[in-house]
């Protein structure tokens, strides 16, 4: 065992000699990489490079082909459910239904996590959804639903966040907002993992993994 | 012991030791059956009640019962695939499938030949094994149809071992479904259950024949599985070795 | 950690809200089922013994039918939106998630069936003693088939024509329902003991219980990669 310095102490997530195919490409091998908590990971690269697939497969809805995550220091195949406890996904697709309002969406979601939706008022307040409380999803401009999606990650307490181009969409303003939620978290003692493909500005510790 | 079976494991060797495995499967096959084929076919005396019609059961047995055991090694090479990850399982499960759907066919054609002298007509739902027989014919159509969907190889291995395993599990349920819907009615069945004791001139050639066909299996299973790990591994080094023996690069 | 119970309640209660928002996912299995159950009699022909031979065998098959119907879209809608990651990627076990899903599934598209079923066998007429017998292989059969039918909606979810590839997977899942589901109700009909079928049913549907919902979250992650 080697002997753990105070940097590896504090390294909550880590991914040893990852591989991934992809059919028949190889994205990417002997991927290694180690977050601590109030750490940013940007994972940049062009489109199609296999930054979605990264992030997924930290997630765990990806197989890896050779290589594991660490979560805690456990790797996550051993505990899926209580890695999956512990994160919130924010994919490309927002992951509503779009017959759903708001509401309803948030309170299933809810439901799954056991968590309670007392604070949701100032929730939405914040991201300036109070008013669409009432209406199917599916009649929200896409922006909005990104927002709605960025509810997510605030209505639960997991500390990992993974977002997959959380910028998309989103006006300056939106864009600010997403960047402000981040600092937050990671000033809490989270860990967020972005994939951009244009660049984040932001006053944080942050690592940059380029595919 | 598990030093061979990981050695197993890796497709290089097996694709040698498959090879020299194969001549000697087909050698052992040709053999029994030619010895099952001539003695059930010209030696073996006439049946009292179906006179020289029942000879087809030395080609109808075996294959039904090598359509069960090829689904059998399928479900459990895919099964292995999936548990433990093992690529050349799931190549087993793929060179096993259309093997099987072929024995499974021709259990069903040479049963529909048995049983036109017989009862009169091509086909006879009452017969629970034929209708066993066509059922597991769709649950092979299914395998191939969703590996054919899935483009990545990867995927169709792992959702097509879902579907193996789901299959195994109701296989026998339907055969005791099948028995019991034919049982209402009673109908004309093709191998009589507990009949009258079958003699050893019969038996021998059947049991020969059977064994014949499970190493012709096996020679075909090897030799699909040999092809089918060429193309999973076409990027692999000792393949493009293989292919251009005098060391030049592609 | 998430209470299992309230994890499947809340996906039940979402597809029921979902089911009622579009109530065409309730109907048109019915719908169907009904259309087929008349279409049969007008081909051939209204003699009444005839009917009352084949209807059990014609009802069941319909509703097997309408069963494969709604199947295929039972898992696709979230596959499409991106709520199937948050599903995979909840807390909940998974296979918790996907029995709530086949049991709203059957709620929607299997209960309404039953209940309609007495109607229609009277079309056929059947025999008064039968609607008992029917309606209970009915409900135990449709159940078997929401429960098998997910791991084929779960293989089937995002491929090019997984509609027809998915009867073709479930067809022999299905077969021993069928099997003993239609025997069972013409046996009622001819007033012979229809026992064995009924525990038959009831041990598929446990059976099915018991494991379909393992195979279906295992199918539902090798698809959603």
């Amino acid at each position: 065992m080697q002997p753990k310095d105070a940097k590896t102490l504090t390294e909550l997530l880590s991914g040893t000699e990852l591989c991934l195919l992809r059919g028949e490409r190889c994205l990417f091998r002997e991927l290694n990489f180690a977050l601590s908590a109030g750490e940013l990971m940007l994972v940049q690269g062009a489109n199609g490079c296999g930054k979605t697939s990264l992030l997924r497969a930290i997630a765990g809805l990806l197989e890896l082909e050779t290589g594991y995550i660490s979560w805690q220091g456990v790797p996550t195949t051993k505990d899926r459910q209580s890695f999956s406890g512990d994160l919130v996904w924010m994919a490309h697709r927002v992951g509503f239904k779009g017959d759903l309002t708001l509401v309803e969406n948030l309170r299933f979601e809810a439901g799954l996590r056991s968590a309670s939706l007392a604070e949701i008022d100032a929730v939405l307040d914040r991201l300036r959804l109070s008013s669409l409380t009432d209406l199917p999803l599916r009649s929200l401009s896409a922006g909005q639903q990104r927002r709605v999606a960025l509810a997510r990650m605030l209505t639960s307490d997991a500390r990992l966040w993974l977002m997959d181009e959380p910028f998309t969409n989103l006006d300056r303003d939106g864009r600010m907002l997403v960047e402000d939620l981040i600092s937050e978290h990671l000033a809490a003692d989270g860990l967020c993992i972005v994939a951009a493909h244009q660049d984040v500005r932001l006053e944080v510790p942050m690592q940059r993994l380029n595919l | 012991m598990w030093k061979f079976i990981h050695k197993l494991a890796s497709p290089p060797h097996f694709y040698d030791l498959a090879a020299k495995i194969i001549p000697w499967f087909a050698v052992v096959a040709l053999a029994l059956i030619a010895y099952g084929a001539v003695a059930g076919l010209f030696l073996a005396p006439a049946d009292y009640q179906q006179g020289d019609a029942f000879r087809i059961i030395y080609v109808h047995v075996p294959a039904a019962y090598l359509s069960m055991l090829a689904y059998s090694i399928m479900a459990i090479s895919a099964g292995i695939g999936l548990i433990w990850r093992m690529k050349l399982a799931h190549a087993v499960a793929a060179g096993a499938a259309p093997l099987g759907a072929w024995f499974t066919f021709l259990a069903l054609a040479t049963g529909s030949i048995w049983g036109r002298p017989m009862w009169g007509t091509w086909w006879e739902w009452g017969d629970p094994r034929l209708t066993s027989e066509l059922i597991m014919l769709f649950l092979y159509f299914g395998y191939m149809a969703l590996r054919a969907a899935i483009d990545d190889t990867a995927k169709a291995d792992r959702a097509s071992a879902v579907l193996a395993l789901v299959g195994a599990v109701n296989v026998p349920i339907i055969h005791f479904s099948v028995e019991w819907w034919s049982s209402l009615h009673q109908g004309p069945t093709l191998v009589r259950e507990g009949g009258p004791a079958i003699e050893p001139a019969m038996l021998y050639p059947l049991l020969a024949m059977i064994v014949g066909f499970s190493f012709l299996f096996g020679a075909l299973l090897l030799s699909r599985v040999r092809t089918e790990v060429l193309y999973r591994e076409r990027r692999a080094r000792w393949v493009r070795n293989l292919l251009l023996p005098s060391g030049e690069s592609a | 950690m998430p209470g299992l119970w309230q994890g499947l309640r809340s996906i039940v209660r979402r597809d029921l809200l979902l089911a009622w928002k579009r109530p065409g996912d309730m109907l048109n299995p019915l719908f169907f089922f009904a259309m087929v159950s008349t279409l049969f009699p007008l081909a051939v022909g209204p003699s009444p013994e005839q009917l009352a031979l084949s209807g059990p065998g014609v009802l069941w098959v319909a509703a097997l039918l309408a069963a494969l119907l709604s199947l295929n879209s039972l898992y696709l809608s979230d596959f499409e939106d991106g709520s199937l990651d948050q599903i995979i990627l909840s807390p909940q076990p998974l296979p918790l998630l996907a029995l709530g899903k086949s049991i709203s599934h059957w709620l929607i598209s299997g209960l309404p069936l039953v209940i309609a079923s007495p109607l229609l066998a009277m079309t056929f007429r059947m025999p008064a003693n039968t609607t008992a017998v029917l309606m209970l292989t009915l409900t135990l059969g449709t159940i078997s088939l929401s429960l098998l039918g997910s791991i084929g909606a779960a293989l089937t979810v995002g491929l090019n024509r997984g509609n027809a590839l998915l009867s073709l997977l479930i067809l022999p899942l299905a077969m021993p329902v069928l099997i003993f589901g239609a025997r069972t109700v013409s046996l009622a009909a001819a007033d012979d003991a229809v026992a064995a079928g009924i525990y038959f049913l009831a041990a598929y549907c446990m059976l099915a219980l018991s494991f379909a919902p393992f195979a279906t979250a295992a199918a539902l992650k090798i698809s959603n990669e």
